[in-house]
């Protein structure tokens, strides 16, 4: 393992209606991203309780990405601004306990942000591999 | 990492009999005993999953970007794997049959297809789930293409690495999954088209004709939309207003559509086959003979007379003729408006009264008419709310609203149109002079990545340039006509053949963008500055009159109807549809379809070919009478509910509602009101909330089966 270059373990956390389908239309279009982000599908970023975002943590996630829709444009009107309030709340909790909170980032991908997904992910692994293994990982090995 | 060293290390065999039981994660929490009290899911808890894989070639599209044998020796190791295939279509009839085989031999209590997005082939293979003898909510889709193969194309490794976390994380929540039952309810017998432009009034006649009670919403005072404002069409050259007025007149006459003229959707509630619309009819201080009678005004309301028009003292331009004409503040915009209606502008009705004198005993002017809401129910909704036309003087450069000879397509329409402001002479409007030399500038804003302007092709401003060159070649003898084009795009039926028939009547294409346009100060002629790009050499053309061919775009009412329907947009901002080739008049919001340009600019057989595609898309569900809601609502699991009450404000559907219960306040959900977002289940503090489908031991088993899985 050593020989091999690092590999960061990011989990994106998407709502069905935007994020998820932006990503299926950069697929579309075959427009090219660094393959470290797994997908989990959610209906919308509503539904995204903090607890799964820390819980990606504790697990060792070095990132962790949670895509909605643009403000104004949730599939189910507002679940989206709940979603990123949680979601706010979780860069709090992590600056306070001394983790990066470079590691988490929500951002807004429209149904048709095909190149915009591709765009967020190269940043997001970019991002991540700067910062290295998770300290928590690290600590635990 | 640790998934190479099993798959490089330890090949499994196929243990179809004997499936690799692995203790399933301590997180992964079987479904909680409460749940099933309501809805019906009914997962045994203490049975084993046997869980079936069918990783999918989709020909070379997966199979040529990563390694389909490493995924699936892999995937055999995964805890619940009872037994795992692969094929080169398993979306094909001979594979879903793979899997519904699979099902029935291998005794599976869950399915898992690695393919391609869920958003495309998920009811695909729940139906085959299903046919195989499970319930069609023990499937789940590994995204192995949009997602995996057609992004990392050159990095086989990385897409194989990942296509086996995408299995295992399927196969974590699939060993989680529980039969959901989907509600039926029924639907309204009734549809709403928003817009009556061409496509609008196709789709409500259609609707109509197929029996179904129709409301047409349209924002101004008369149907008939742009159409309606050209002169001719093309390539067959009928007068648009003789098609297009029958069919007005059908409209207005159908006893199964109910016209809303002067009317805006305000407010939309509800689900397909459910909808509850409001909509405000915006006064227009004009009673009907209807509303008159209803008043008691025996024999009175407007009949379209038109007394009233010459006294009001109010002069505006009429947007009807490009503001070329005048109209008074009581109006209608042409002779053949449907209804036949006066309208009062009350922006700058000055409430003289002079109309109501010279109304007379119909008494049908109210100036004092005030906004009414009404309240609607329908099954499903058509948006067709069209297109209008770029601001073109942004392209400052061709000088449009700076030099009086340059104008645009649509004000050429009415200027050629025999019913327009000039009863169809052709003339500049400097001088009134008939031109000899008019130029058309194709693509004006259109096919341009300057920023200012749209990227896109508008399609149908090469044939109506055209069709307007041979319109002054057919009027003004002598006259010469100029074709700036970057390309001639005449791709429809007949189409070429009319291409080839303007050149033959003299027309010059000239080949290049146009790079600018001055105006002589004296002669208020025009010089045309582009590069030849066929004939490489710079030109300086002197014409009378320029005609802009302007870009369009998504109508100004876009953005509120998009939001009222929860419809998504392009990046161009057109209504985005469901699927662009497999579901064209659909969105994303079950019920709701789009017609017309609303959608992108589409010509007149491409508007109406959509409308009727949108009306029997949006008749089926009505016609049938009933419609299955996916079943993942919220419930709530009572004994852990502390009946705060927190939820019931974050439901943005007021589905859910504190009740008392054995003595207790809980919380309870009105499964018919919840569209299943997971808001409430996201932030229900004491995880009292179930989502079905979305279940958190779900969710939590996927994070834990890509972090913790592999060797753990
Ligand atoms: S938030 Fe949770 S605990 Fe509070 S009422 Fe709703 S379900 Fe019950
Ligand atoms: S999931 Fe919860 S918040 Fe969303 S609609 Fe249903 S009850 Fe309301």
């Amino acid at each position: 393992m050593a020989d091999a270059e690092w590999k960061p373990k990011i989990i994106g956390l998407l709502c069905n209606w935007c994020s998820y389908a932006g990503a299926d239309l950069a697929g579309g279009g075959r427009i090219q991203y660094p393959p470290d982000v797994r997908v989990v599908r959610v209906m919308c970023t509503g539904r995204l309780d903090q607890l799964f975002v820390l819980k990606a943590f504790a697990d060792g996630a070095d990132g962790v990405l949670v895509s909605g829709c643009h403000f104004g444009d949730c599939h189910y009107l507002e679940g989206n601004y709940k979603g990123a309030k949680r979601m706010f709340m979780v860069k709090r909790l992590m600056k306070s306990i001394g983790l990066d909170d470079r590691r988490f980032r929500m951002t807004f991908v429209s149904a048709s942000e095909g190149a915009k997904w591709a765009t967020v992910i190269t940043d997001v692994v970019k991002t991540v591999k700067e910062l290295g293994p998770s300290p928590i990982t690290e600590s635990g090995k | 990492m640790a998934e190479k060293k099993k798959a490089g290390s330890k090949k499994m065999e196929v243990k179809k009999e004997a499936p690799v039981k692995q203790e399933a994660k301590k997180q992964a929490a079987p479904a909680p005993k409460q749940a099933p009290a309501k809805a019906a899911p009914t997962t045994g808890s203490k049975e084993q999953p046997r869980i079936g894989v069918f990783i999918c070639h989709c020909g070379t599209n997966i199979a040529g970007s990563l390694d389909i044998t490493a995924v699936q020796d892999y995937a055999k190791t995964l805890p619940n794997v009872a037994y795992v295939d692969n094929y080169k279509y398993v979306c094909s009839m001979p594979g879903q049959e793979v899997i519904m085989k699979a099902i029935r031999e291998q005794k599976l209590t869950g399915t898992v297809v690695a393919a391609c997005s869920p958003r495309l082939h998920e009811p695909t293979f729940r139906t085959a789930t299903k046919e195989g003898g499970l319930n069609p909510f023990r499937f789940e889709m590994a995204n192995i293409r949009e997602q995996n193969s057609w992004v990392h194309m050159h990095d086989r490794e990385g897409a194989t690495a990942k296509a086996k976390d995408a299995v295992r994380i399927a196969v974590a929540k699939a060993s989680l999954l529980q039969d959901l039952f989907p509600k039926t309810v029924p639907v309204e017998h009734a549809a709403l088209v928003v817009g009556a432009g061409v496509a609008g009034m196709q789709a409500a006649l259609d609707l109509s004709a197929a029996g179904i009670k129709t409301y047409l919403v349209e924002s101004k005072p008369t149907i008939g939309g742009k159409m309606s404002q050209l002169d001719k069409t093309f390539p067959t050259l009928d007068c648009s207003q003789c098609i297009l007025t029958p069919k007005m007149v059908d409209v207005g006459r159908s006893p199964n559509i109910e016209l809303m003229t002067y009317s805006e959707v305000e407010a939309v509630e509800g689900y397909i086959g459910n909808f509850d619309v409001t909509i405000r009819k915006k006064a227009h201080g004009v009673l009907t003979m209807a509303e008159a009678d209803a008043r008691g005004i025996v024999g009175g309301g407007c009949n379209g007379c038109g007394d009233c028009e010459a006294p009001c003292p109010v002069i505006k331009p009429n947007d009807f003729e490009m503001g070329m004409k005048p109209r008074k503040a009581i109006y209608i915009s042409h002779p053949q408006v449907v209804p036949l209606l006066y309208t009062i502008d009350f922006d700058s009705c000055i409430k003289c009264g002079l109309c109501i004198t010279a109304c007379g005993e119909k008494k049908a002017i109210d100036l004092e008419q005030k906004d009414e809401l009404v309240k609607i129910k329908v099954g499903t909704a058509v948006l067709a709310i069209g297109y209008d036309l770029f601001p073109i003087e942004k392209k400052t450069e061709w000088g449009y609203k700076k030099f009086e000879n340059v104008v645009t397509s649509l004000e050429f329409e009415r200027l050629i149109c025999a019913s327009g402001p000039t009863s169809g002479h052709l003339v500049r409007p400097s001088d009134g002079e008939t031109p000899k030399r008019v130029a058309f500038v194709l693509c004006a804003g259109s096919r341009d990545n300057t920023g200012i302007g749209k990227p896109y092709c508008s399609r149908f401003c090469c044939m109506y340039s055209l069709k307007h060159a041979h319109q002054i070649y057919e009027k003004i003898p002598g006259v010469q006509s100029y074709l700036f084009y970057m390309d001639i795009r005449s791709f429809g039926k007949m189409y070429e053949e009319f291409y080839y028939r303007i050149q033959d009547e003299g027309a010059k294409f000239i080949r290049g963008r146009v790079a600018n346009i001055l105006e002589d100060p004296v002669t208020k002629n025009l010089h045309v500055y582009t590069d030849d790009t066929l004939l490489n050499r710079p030109v300086d053309m002197e014409v009378d009159l320029v005609v802009l061919a302007a870009a369009v775009q998504p109508s100004e009412d876009t953005n509120r109807t998009r939001k009222l329907f929860g419809v998504s947009c392009s990046m161009d901002g057109w209504l985005l549809e469901a699927h662009p080739k497999l579901n064209p008049c659909g969105t994303t919001t079950a019920g709701v379809f789009l017609a017309g340009a609303c959608q992108g600019p589409k010509d007149i057989p491409d508007a109406v070919a959509s409308a009727e595609g949108a009306a029997s898309a949006a008749s089926i569900p009505i016609h049938k009478g009933e419609v299955e809601l996916e079943p993942y609502f919220a419930m709530c699991i009572e004994e852990k509910c502390a009946g705060c009450g927190m939820c019931v404000n974050l439901c943005p559907y007021s589905a859910l509602a504190l009740v008392e219960k054995d003595g207790r306040t809980v919380m309870e959900v009105t499964e018919a009101k919840c569209k299943g977002c997971g808001t409430c289940g996201g932030f229900c503090p004491g995880g009292a909330i179930w989502m079905n489908h979305f279940a958190t031991p779900q969710i939590v088993a996927q994070i834990d089966a890509f972090l913790l899985g592999g060797e753990q």
